[in-house]
């Protein structure tokens, strides 16, 4: 991805001295207008909260992130297993399509009361909630991967008599395995605000606190600098989501796929 | 092959009684315009499609009761239609795998046919690093490896410039020389058929029917000198010349 011949320094430098900007213009502005701090805290007084509150929002942190990447696993297991019995039946696609569509455009907010008084296990209500919320794009996206092998690839297949299952397994999965990738990538910011969304409901249901009920919690009693410091760890835990599968990506799709090809002389 | 026609769904008729024997050994050439049916005809010959009407009957030296076994058929296609996802080694080991035949003995002959298409030390390359008369290559040796009694080509070096596919043709000529593989080449042009063929089919535009049958009597081995020779464009003057009537026909 090498735009129009940037330098890599450049490329880090860039964003960075963006954000430095944006956060000492912010430290200027809070302090000249003597802002307060139960209003809007600078960004000093987050890092200090940060820094105090750390050992305990880390905890928080580990609780979320054990439902975001336990909602991840799940959307990505159960959506190739939707998607291949789609592949395999034209019918079942049709009949149950539309209801994952249902599924996916209702707000999880208006639902997640319901799933939480009907699943008992808090864990396993929250797991729910942010599974629904990021299952849909592993399916979607598979789905459409799974119908696009190459016609005459297929006719070769079928020419050496070969069986569903290894039409499967060399032809059809190979050639969905792209589109899945970009599909988890999109899961994985999902299944972090499923999770959120989930403990903003689910409140102080469970026996231990996420890192959303914190900044609930932090809200309430006006500890906004607490609030932007888990805020701040929240979207740290989207940005690392995001990058470990666009590198997983790009490991898995390197020898060939466009997606992932080095910058290379041709 | 008796009285062969083809109808699609959607009513257009591509095929239309056409009779046709192909002995063993032979280099056929189906030559004629753009839409004649031409891939319509190799695909019911290696049975990717059922004809509408009229019978097909595959008879080769392995068989064994009427179902060719898989194998016996190669086919190459306009693209080389490889793997991307795979090395060339694993494209051309594929149809081994699909038969169910994966053994050390399988996989020498995998890097021979690599290396009998000019390919040696390609063997761990990804179809993307080659070129496109590479994978062509590529494309040809998987049709060969499980050494088939029927090679059936679609127009697959339409989309090549001329000195790439005048190198494959000659590739191509040594490799029937030496196997005796009988060969359906399906092409555009007039002068790659007759420096390749032993006999050459001018088919019709829609629906396709057989206008001309002309055998190639030209010196075997086939030189590049023979492409400059007198006989060889008398031959060329005499497929141009039906091909051309069997277009005249058409807009009457």
């Amino acid at each position: 991805m090498n735009v129009g011949g940037v330098p890599r320094l450049w490329r880090l430098a860039a964003p960075l001295a963006v954000g430095a900007s944006f956060l000492a213009l912010w430290e200027v502005v809070v302090r000249v207008e003597a802002i307060p701090p139960y209003i809007l805290p600078g960004p000093l007084a987050i890092g200090e909260s940060l820094w105090t509150d750390g050992p305990s929002l880390l905890g928080s942190l580990l609780v979320t992130l054990r439902v975001t990447l336990a909602a991840l696993a799940a959307a990505a297991v159960l959506g190739v297993a939707i998607a291949l019995l789609f592949s395999l039946s034209r019918i079942l696609e049709l009949s149950l399509f539309p209801y994952a569509v249902i599924l996916q455009v209702t707000p999880i907010v208006a639902i997640a009361p319901l799933i939480i008084i009907w699943v008992r296990e808090p864990f396993l209500a929250l797991l729910v909630c942010a599974w629904i919320v990021a299952f849909f794009p592993v399916v979607a996206n598979t789905t459409v991967g799974l119908n696009s092998a190459d016609r005459n690839l297929l006719a070769l297949f079928q020419l050496y008599g070969a069986s569903q299952g290894q039409v499967l397994r060399y032809l059809k999965l190979p050639t969905a395995l792209p589109y899945f990738l970009a599909g988890l990538r999109i899961s994985g910011g999902l299944a972090l605000i499923g999770a959120v969304v989930a403990e903003f409901v689910a409140g102080t249901g469970g026996a231990e606190t996420g890192l959303a009920f914190r900044i609930l919690e932090a809200g309430y009693r006006l500890a906004i600098p607490r609030l932007f410091a888990a805020l701040f760890l929240l979207s740290l835990t989207g940005i690392v989501i995001y990058l470990v599968l666009d590198g997983l990506s790009r490991v898995l799709l390197r020898h060939w796929h466009e997606s992932a090809l080095e910058d290379e002389e041709e | 092959m008796r009285g062969v026609g083809k109808r699609f769904r959607s009513g257009l008729a591509a095929l239309e009684a056409i009779d046709l024997d192909i002995g063993e050994g032979e280099f056929l050439s189906l030559i004629g315009p753009s839409g004649c049916g031409k891939t319509t005809l190799l695909r019911i010959i290696a049975g990717l499609a059922e004809p509408s009407e009229g019978e097909r009957r595959l008879s080769l030296t392995a068989d064994s009761g009427g179902e060719v076994s898989s194998g016996r058929v190669g086919f190459v296609f306009q693209d080389p239609t490889l793997m991307p996802w795979s090395t060339v080694l694993d494209n051309v080991l594929l149809p081994f795998r699909l038969i169910g035949r994966v053994g050390s003995a399988e996989r020498e002959r995998v890097r021979a046919e690599i290396r009998a298409v000019g390919l040696a030390g390609f063997e761990e390359a990804y179809p993307r690093q080659l070129s496109g008369g590479m994978r062509m290559r590529v494309s040809i040796a998987r049709a060969l490896v499980t050494d088939p009694d029927l090679l059936l080509l679609d127009e697959p070096f339409a989309a090549l410039d001329e000195i790439t596919r005048t190198a494959l043709n000659e590739d191509l000529l040594r490799l029937w020389e030496s196997r005796r593989t009988t060969v359906v080449f399906v092409t555009h042009s007039v002068f790659e058929s007759v420096y390749l063929s032993t006999r050459i089919v001018v088919i019709t535009a829609r629906p396709g029917r057989i206008a001309a049958d002309l055998p190639v009597e030209l010196s075997q081995p086939r030189e590049r000198a023979l492409r400059t020779s007198p006989g060889y464009a008398a031959i060329c003057a005499t497929v141009s010349n039906a091909l051309a009537r069997a277009m005249a026909d058409r807009s009457q």
